[in-house]
C-alpha cells in the first residue's frame, strides 16, 4: 500500500471513529449546555445501550426481523436511563448542593453504572452478533460509510430540532437563563428531562455504531470513550451541537493519524502507546489556549 | 490564659496523645496480634491517610475538584522506587559508602515527594487558570497523561533502570514495612499538613475558596496561593507514593495509578467531609480497613462506595464531618471545665 492510500484509509478510520465521539459529544454538550454539569456518567450510558443491544439483538433475529430494529430497544432503555439517573440523583442534587456537589455525583453515577453492570453481567466481554451484513463501497467497510452517514445525520436533524421545534427553543432558552425562562413560562424540569432523553438517546444510537463495529460489550467500555468524547465536546465548545461533532471528528481523526504517524515522525520517542496521551494533551491545549473551544465564543466573568 | 501559653498546652497534648496511640500499637504489636495480613492493611490506612488528607488541602481548603491524584502519588511512587533501587544497586557496586535500609527509604521518600511536588507546579500552574468542571478535566486529562508516559518509560519497568523495559511493572523494589517508621511519617505529614492549613497560607486558601474574586481584591494573589497548596498536595501525594512503592510487595504496577485510583480517593475525601481533617483521617481508615473486613462483599466494594457517595451528596452536602475538627485539647479541656465551673464554659458558648 502506497503512502497516499494508507494516509487516506487512517483519515476514513478516523471519521469512523470520530463519528462515534461526535454522537457522543452531542449528549455531553446537550446536557453541558442546559445544566452546566459534565455528565459523567454519559459514557456509561454507551455501555448501558450497549447491554440493550447485546440482549435484543437475538431476540430480533429470532424474531425474523432485521437486528439493527433492536437499536429502538437501546434508545428506550438509554433514555430511560437518562431520565432516571437525573430524577433520582442530579435534580435532588442540583437542588440542594453546589457545582461541586453535582459534579461528584455524576463520577459517582457513572461508578455506580459501571460497577452495577459489573455485578449483573460480570466483567468479561461479551460478543454481540453481527449487526449489520454491509458490503464494501468503493474499498472502505460499509460499516465505516454508515457510520459517518449516521453521524451527520443526527447531527443535522438535531441542530434542526433544537433550531426550529418549540421544545428546542426551550432547551435553548433555559440554557441562556434559567430563570428567566421560567418568568416565561417554560417548565425548566420538563425541558431538563427532555434533555437528558435526547442525550441519552443518542447514546444508545453511539453504542449500535460502535458495537457494529467492534462486535464487543464490556461493562467498563463507556469510561475511556466518554472522556475522549467529552475532550471532543471541550475542543469543539461545549454547548454547541456543531461544535459537538467537529470536535468528535477532529480527535477522531487526530487519535488515527497519531497511532499511525507518531512512531516514525519522532523516532520512535514516542510510541502509538501514547494516543490517549495525546488526545489529552490536545485538550490542555485547548483549555488554555481558546476555552471555550474551537466555535466558542469567549465570554467574560462577572464580577 | 494567654495565647502562648494555650499553643504550648495544645502541642503538649497532641504530643501526648501520638505517643499514646504508638504506644497503643506497640502493645498490640508486642503482645503478637499484628499478623503480617494486619501489619499490610495498617499500611494501607497510612498512605490512605496521606493521599485523602494531601486531596483535601485542594478539595476542601482550596475548593477545586482534582481528579488526577493518583497521577502524584505514581509519580512518588515510581520516582523513590527507583532511587532505592539505585542506591542499592550502587552499594553492591560498592561505588557508594552502605547506608541503612532506613535511610535509603528516606532519602526515596524525599526524592518521590519533590519530583511529585515538581509535577504539581508543572501541572498546577497551566491548569489552575481554570476552576470548576475545566480544573477537574484538566487534572483527569494530566493524571492520565502521567500514567502512560510511565508505563511508556523504559526504565521504569521490569528490572528498572538500564535494564528496565518498558510496560512492564517494576519489580525487585526495595521492602520497608516498618510499621513504627510509617506511622511516624504519617503522622509528621498529617501534622504539618494540619500546621498549614492553620498558617496563614491555610486562611489564604479558605478565604480563596470562599470567594476568588473578593480574596483578590483584597490583595492576595490568587494564583500563587492556589499553586502552592496544589504543589504541597502533590508533595505529600509523592509521599504517599513512596510509602505505597517500598509497601512490601516489591512490584509497581502502572495500571494501580489509574483514574479509578483519583475517585475512590476523591470518594474518600467526599465521604470525610471536604474541609475536615478529622474526617480525611477517619474515612481514610474507615474505607482502607472496611473492604478487608467485609472481603466476602469485595465485589459489591465500588457498588455501595457509590450508592453511599450519591446519597451524602443528596443529603449531606459537606460530608460526613462537615468541617468538624476533632481536638484532644479541647476534649480534655471542655471535660475539666464542666466539672469544675459548668455555668461558666455554658456562657463561653454562647459567645
Amino acid at each position: 500500500m502506497d503512502g497516499l492510500t494508507l494516509f487516506i484509509q487512517q483519515i476514513i478510520n478516523g471519521l469512523r471513529v470520530g463519528s462515534v465521539y461526535a454522537l457522543i459529544a452531542l449528549g455531553y454538550t446537550m446536557v453541558y449546555g442546559i445544566i452546566r454539569l459534565i455528565n459523567f456518567a454519559h459514557g456509561d450510558f454507551i455501555m448501558v445501550g450497549a447491554y440493550a443491544l447485546f440482549f435484543t439483538v437475538p431476540v430480533m433475529i429470532a424474531a425474523g426481523m432485521p437486528p439493527w430494529l433492536s437499536v429502538f430497544a437501546a434508545i428506550l432503555v438509554c433514555a430511560t436511563t437518562g431520565v432516571l439517573v437525573e430524577k433520582l440523583a442530579y435534580s435532588p442534587v442540583r437542588a440542594k448542593g453546589n457545582k461541586m456537589t453535582a459534579l461528584i455525583t455524576a463520577i459517582a453515577m457513572a461508578l455506580f453504572l459501571e460497577n452495577l453492570a459489573q455485578t449483573l453481567f460480570g466483567a468479561n466481554p461479551k460478543q454481540v452478533k453481527t449487526i449489520f451484513d454491509l458490503p464494501q463501497v468503493f474499498g472502505v467497510s460499509g460499516n465505516t460509510v454508515l457510520t459517518i452517514i449516521l453521524g451527520v445525520v443526527v447531527m443535522i436533524a438535531l441542530s434542526l430540532y433544537v433550531k426550529y421545534t418549540k421544545t428546542g427553543q426551550a432547551m435553548r432558552a433555559v440554557s441562556e437563563d434559567k430563570d428567566a425562562s421560567l418568568l416565561m413560562g417554560i417548565n425548566v424540569n420538563r425541558t431538563i428531562t427532555i434533555t437528558f432523553a435526547i442525550g441519552s438517546g443518542l447514546a444508545a444510537i453511539a453504542s449500535l455504531m460502535y458495537v457494529a463495529q467492534y462486535n464487543q460489550v464490556t461493562n467498563m467500555m463507556g469510561s475511556m470513550l466518554g472522556l475522549k468524547a467529552f475532550v471532543a465536546a471541550v475542543l469543539g465548545g461545549i454547548g454547541i451541537i456543531p461544535g459537538a461533532m467537529l470536535g468528535g471528528l477532529v480527535i477522531g481523526i487526530v487519535e488515527s493519524l497519531s497511532k499511525a504517524y507518531i512512531a516514525p515522525l519522532t523516532g520512535g520517542l514516542i510510541t502509538s502507546a501514547f494516543s490517549d496521551a495525546i488526545v489529552f494533551s490536545i485538550l490542555i491545549v485547548v483549555l488554555l489556549v481558546k476555552p471555550a473551544g474551537i466555535l466558542g465564543k469567549n465570554t467574560g466573568e462577572k464580577v | 490564659m494567654d495565647n502562648q501559653k494555650v499553643r504550648t498546652k495544645k502541642l503538649l497534648v497532641s504530643l501526648v496523645g501520638v505517643g499514646v496511640l504508638m504506644l497503643a500499637v506497640f502493645i498490640f504489636d508486642s503482645l503478637g496480634m499484628m499478623d503480617n495480613y494486619i501489619r499490610g492493611i495498617f499500611i494501607q490506612s497510612c498512605f490512605a491517610i496521606i493521599m485523602v488528607t494531601s486531596l483535601n488541602l485542594v478539595m476542601g481548603y482550596l475548593g477545586q475538584i482534582a481528579l488526577g491524584h493518583a497521577g502524584f502519588m505514581a509519580v512518588g511512587a515510581y520516582t523513590s522506587a527507583l532511587v532505592t533501587k539505585a542506591i542499592g544497586l550502587a552499594i553492591k557496586a560498592e561505588t557508594m559508602a552502605p547506608i541503612s535500609p532506613m535511610l535509603q527509604f528516606f532519602i526515596g521518600i524525599l526524592c518521590g515527594a519533590l519530583a511529585a511536588a515538581l509535577f504539581g507546579l508543572i501541572v498546577g500552574i497551566p491548569a489552575l487558570r481554570l476552576r470548576g468542571d475545566y480544573l477537574a478535566i484538566i487534572t483527569l486529562g494530566f493524571g492520565e497523561i502521567i500514567r502512560v508516559v510511565i508505563q511508556n518509560l523504559p526504565f521504569a519497568g521490569g528490572k528498572g533502570l538500564a535494564s528496565g523495559q518498558a510496560g512492564q511493572a517494576l519489580i525487585g523494589i526495595m521492602r520497608m514495612n516498618d510499621i513504627y517508621v510509617i506511622m511516624l511519617v504519617t503522622m509528621v505529614c498529617v501534622g504539618i499538613m494540619i500546621a498549614f492549613v492553620r498558617s496563614k497560607f491555610g486562611r489564604a486558601i479558605m478565604a480563596i475558596r470562599d470567594d476568588d474574586i473578593a480574596s483578590s481584591s483584597t490583595g492576595l494573589n490568587t494564583t500563587y496561593y492556589k499553586v502552592l497548596t496544589f504543589v504541597f498536595s502533590a508533595f505529600f501525594a509523592g509521599v504517599a507514593g513512596a510509602i505505597y512503592a517500598h509497601r512490601g510487595l516489591g512490584t509497581l504496577q502502572h495500571s494501580d495509578f489509574t483514574f479509578l485510583k483519583s475517585t475512590e480517593y476523591v470518594i474518600m475525601v467526599v465521604l470525610g467531609g471536604m474541609g475536615s481533617m478529622t474526617g480525611a483521617v477517619v474515612a481514610a481508615i474507615t474505607l482502607s480497613v472496611l473492604p478487608e473486613a467485609l472481603r466476602a462483599f469485595s465485589e459489591y466494594r465500588m457498588l455501595v462506595y457509590s450508592v453511599m457517595l450519591i446519597l451524602v451528596m443528596m443529603f449531606r452536602p459537606t460530608g460526613l464531618f462537615g468541617s468538624y475538627e476533632f481536638s484532644l485539647y479541647q476534649l480534655l479541656t471542655k471535660r475539666r471545665k464542666k466539672a469544675v465551673e459548668p455555668e461558666q464554659t455554658a456562657a463561653k458558648g454562647d459567645n
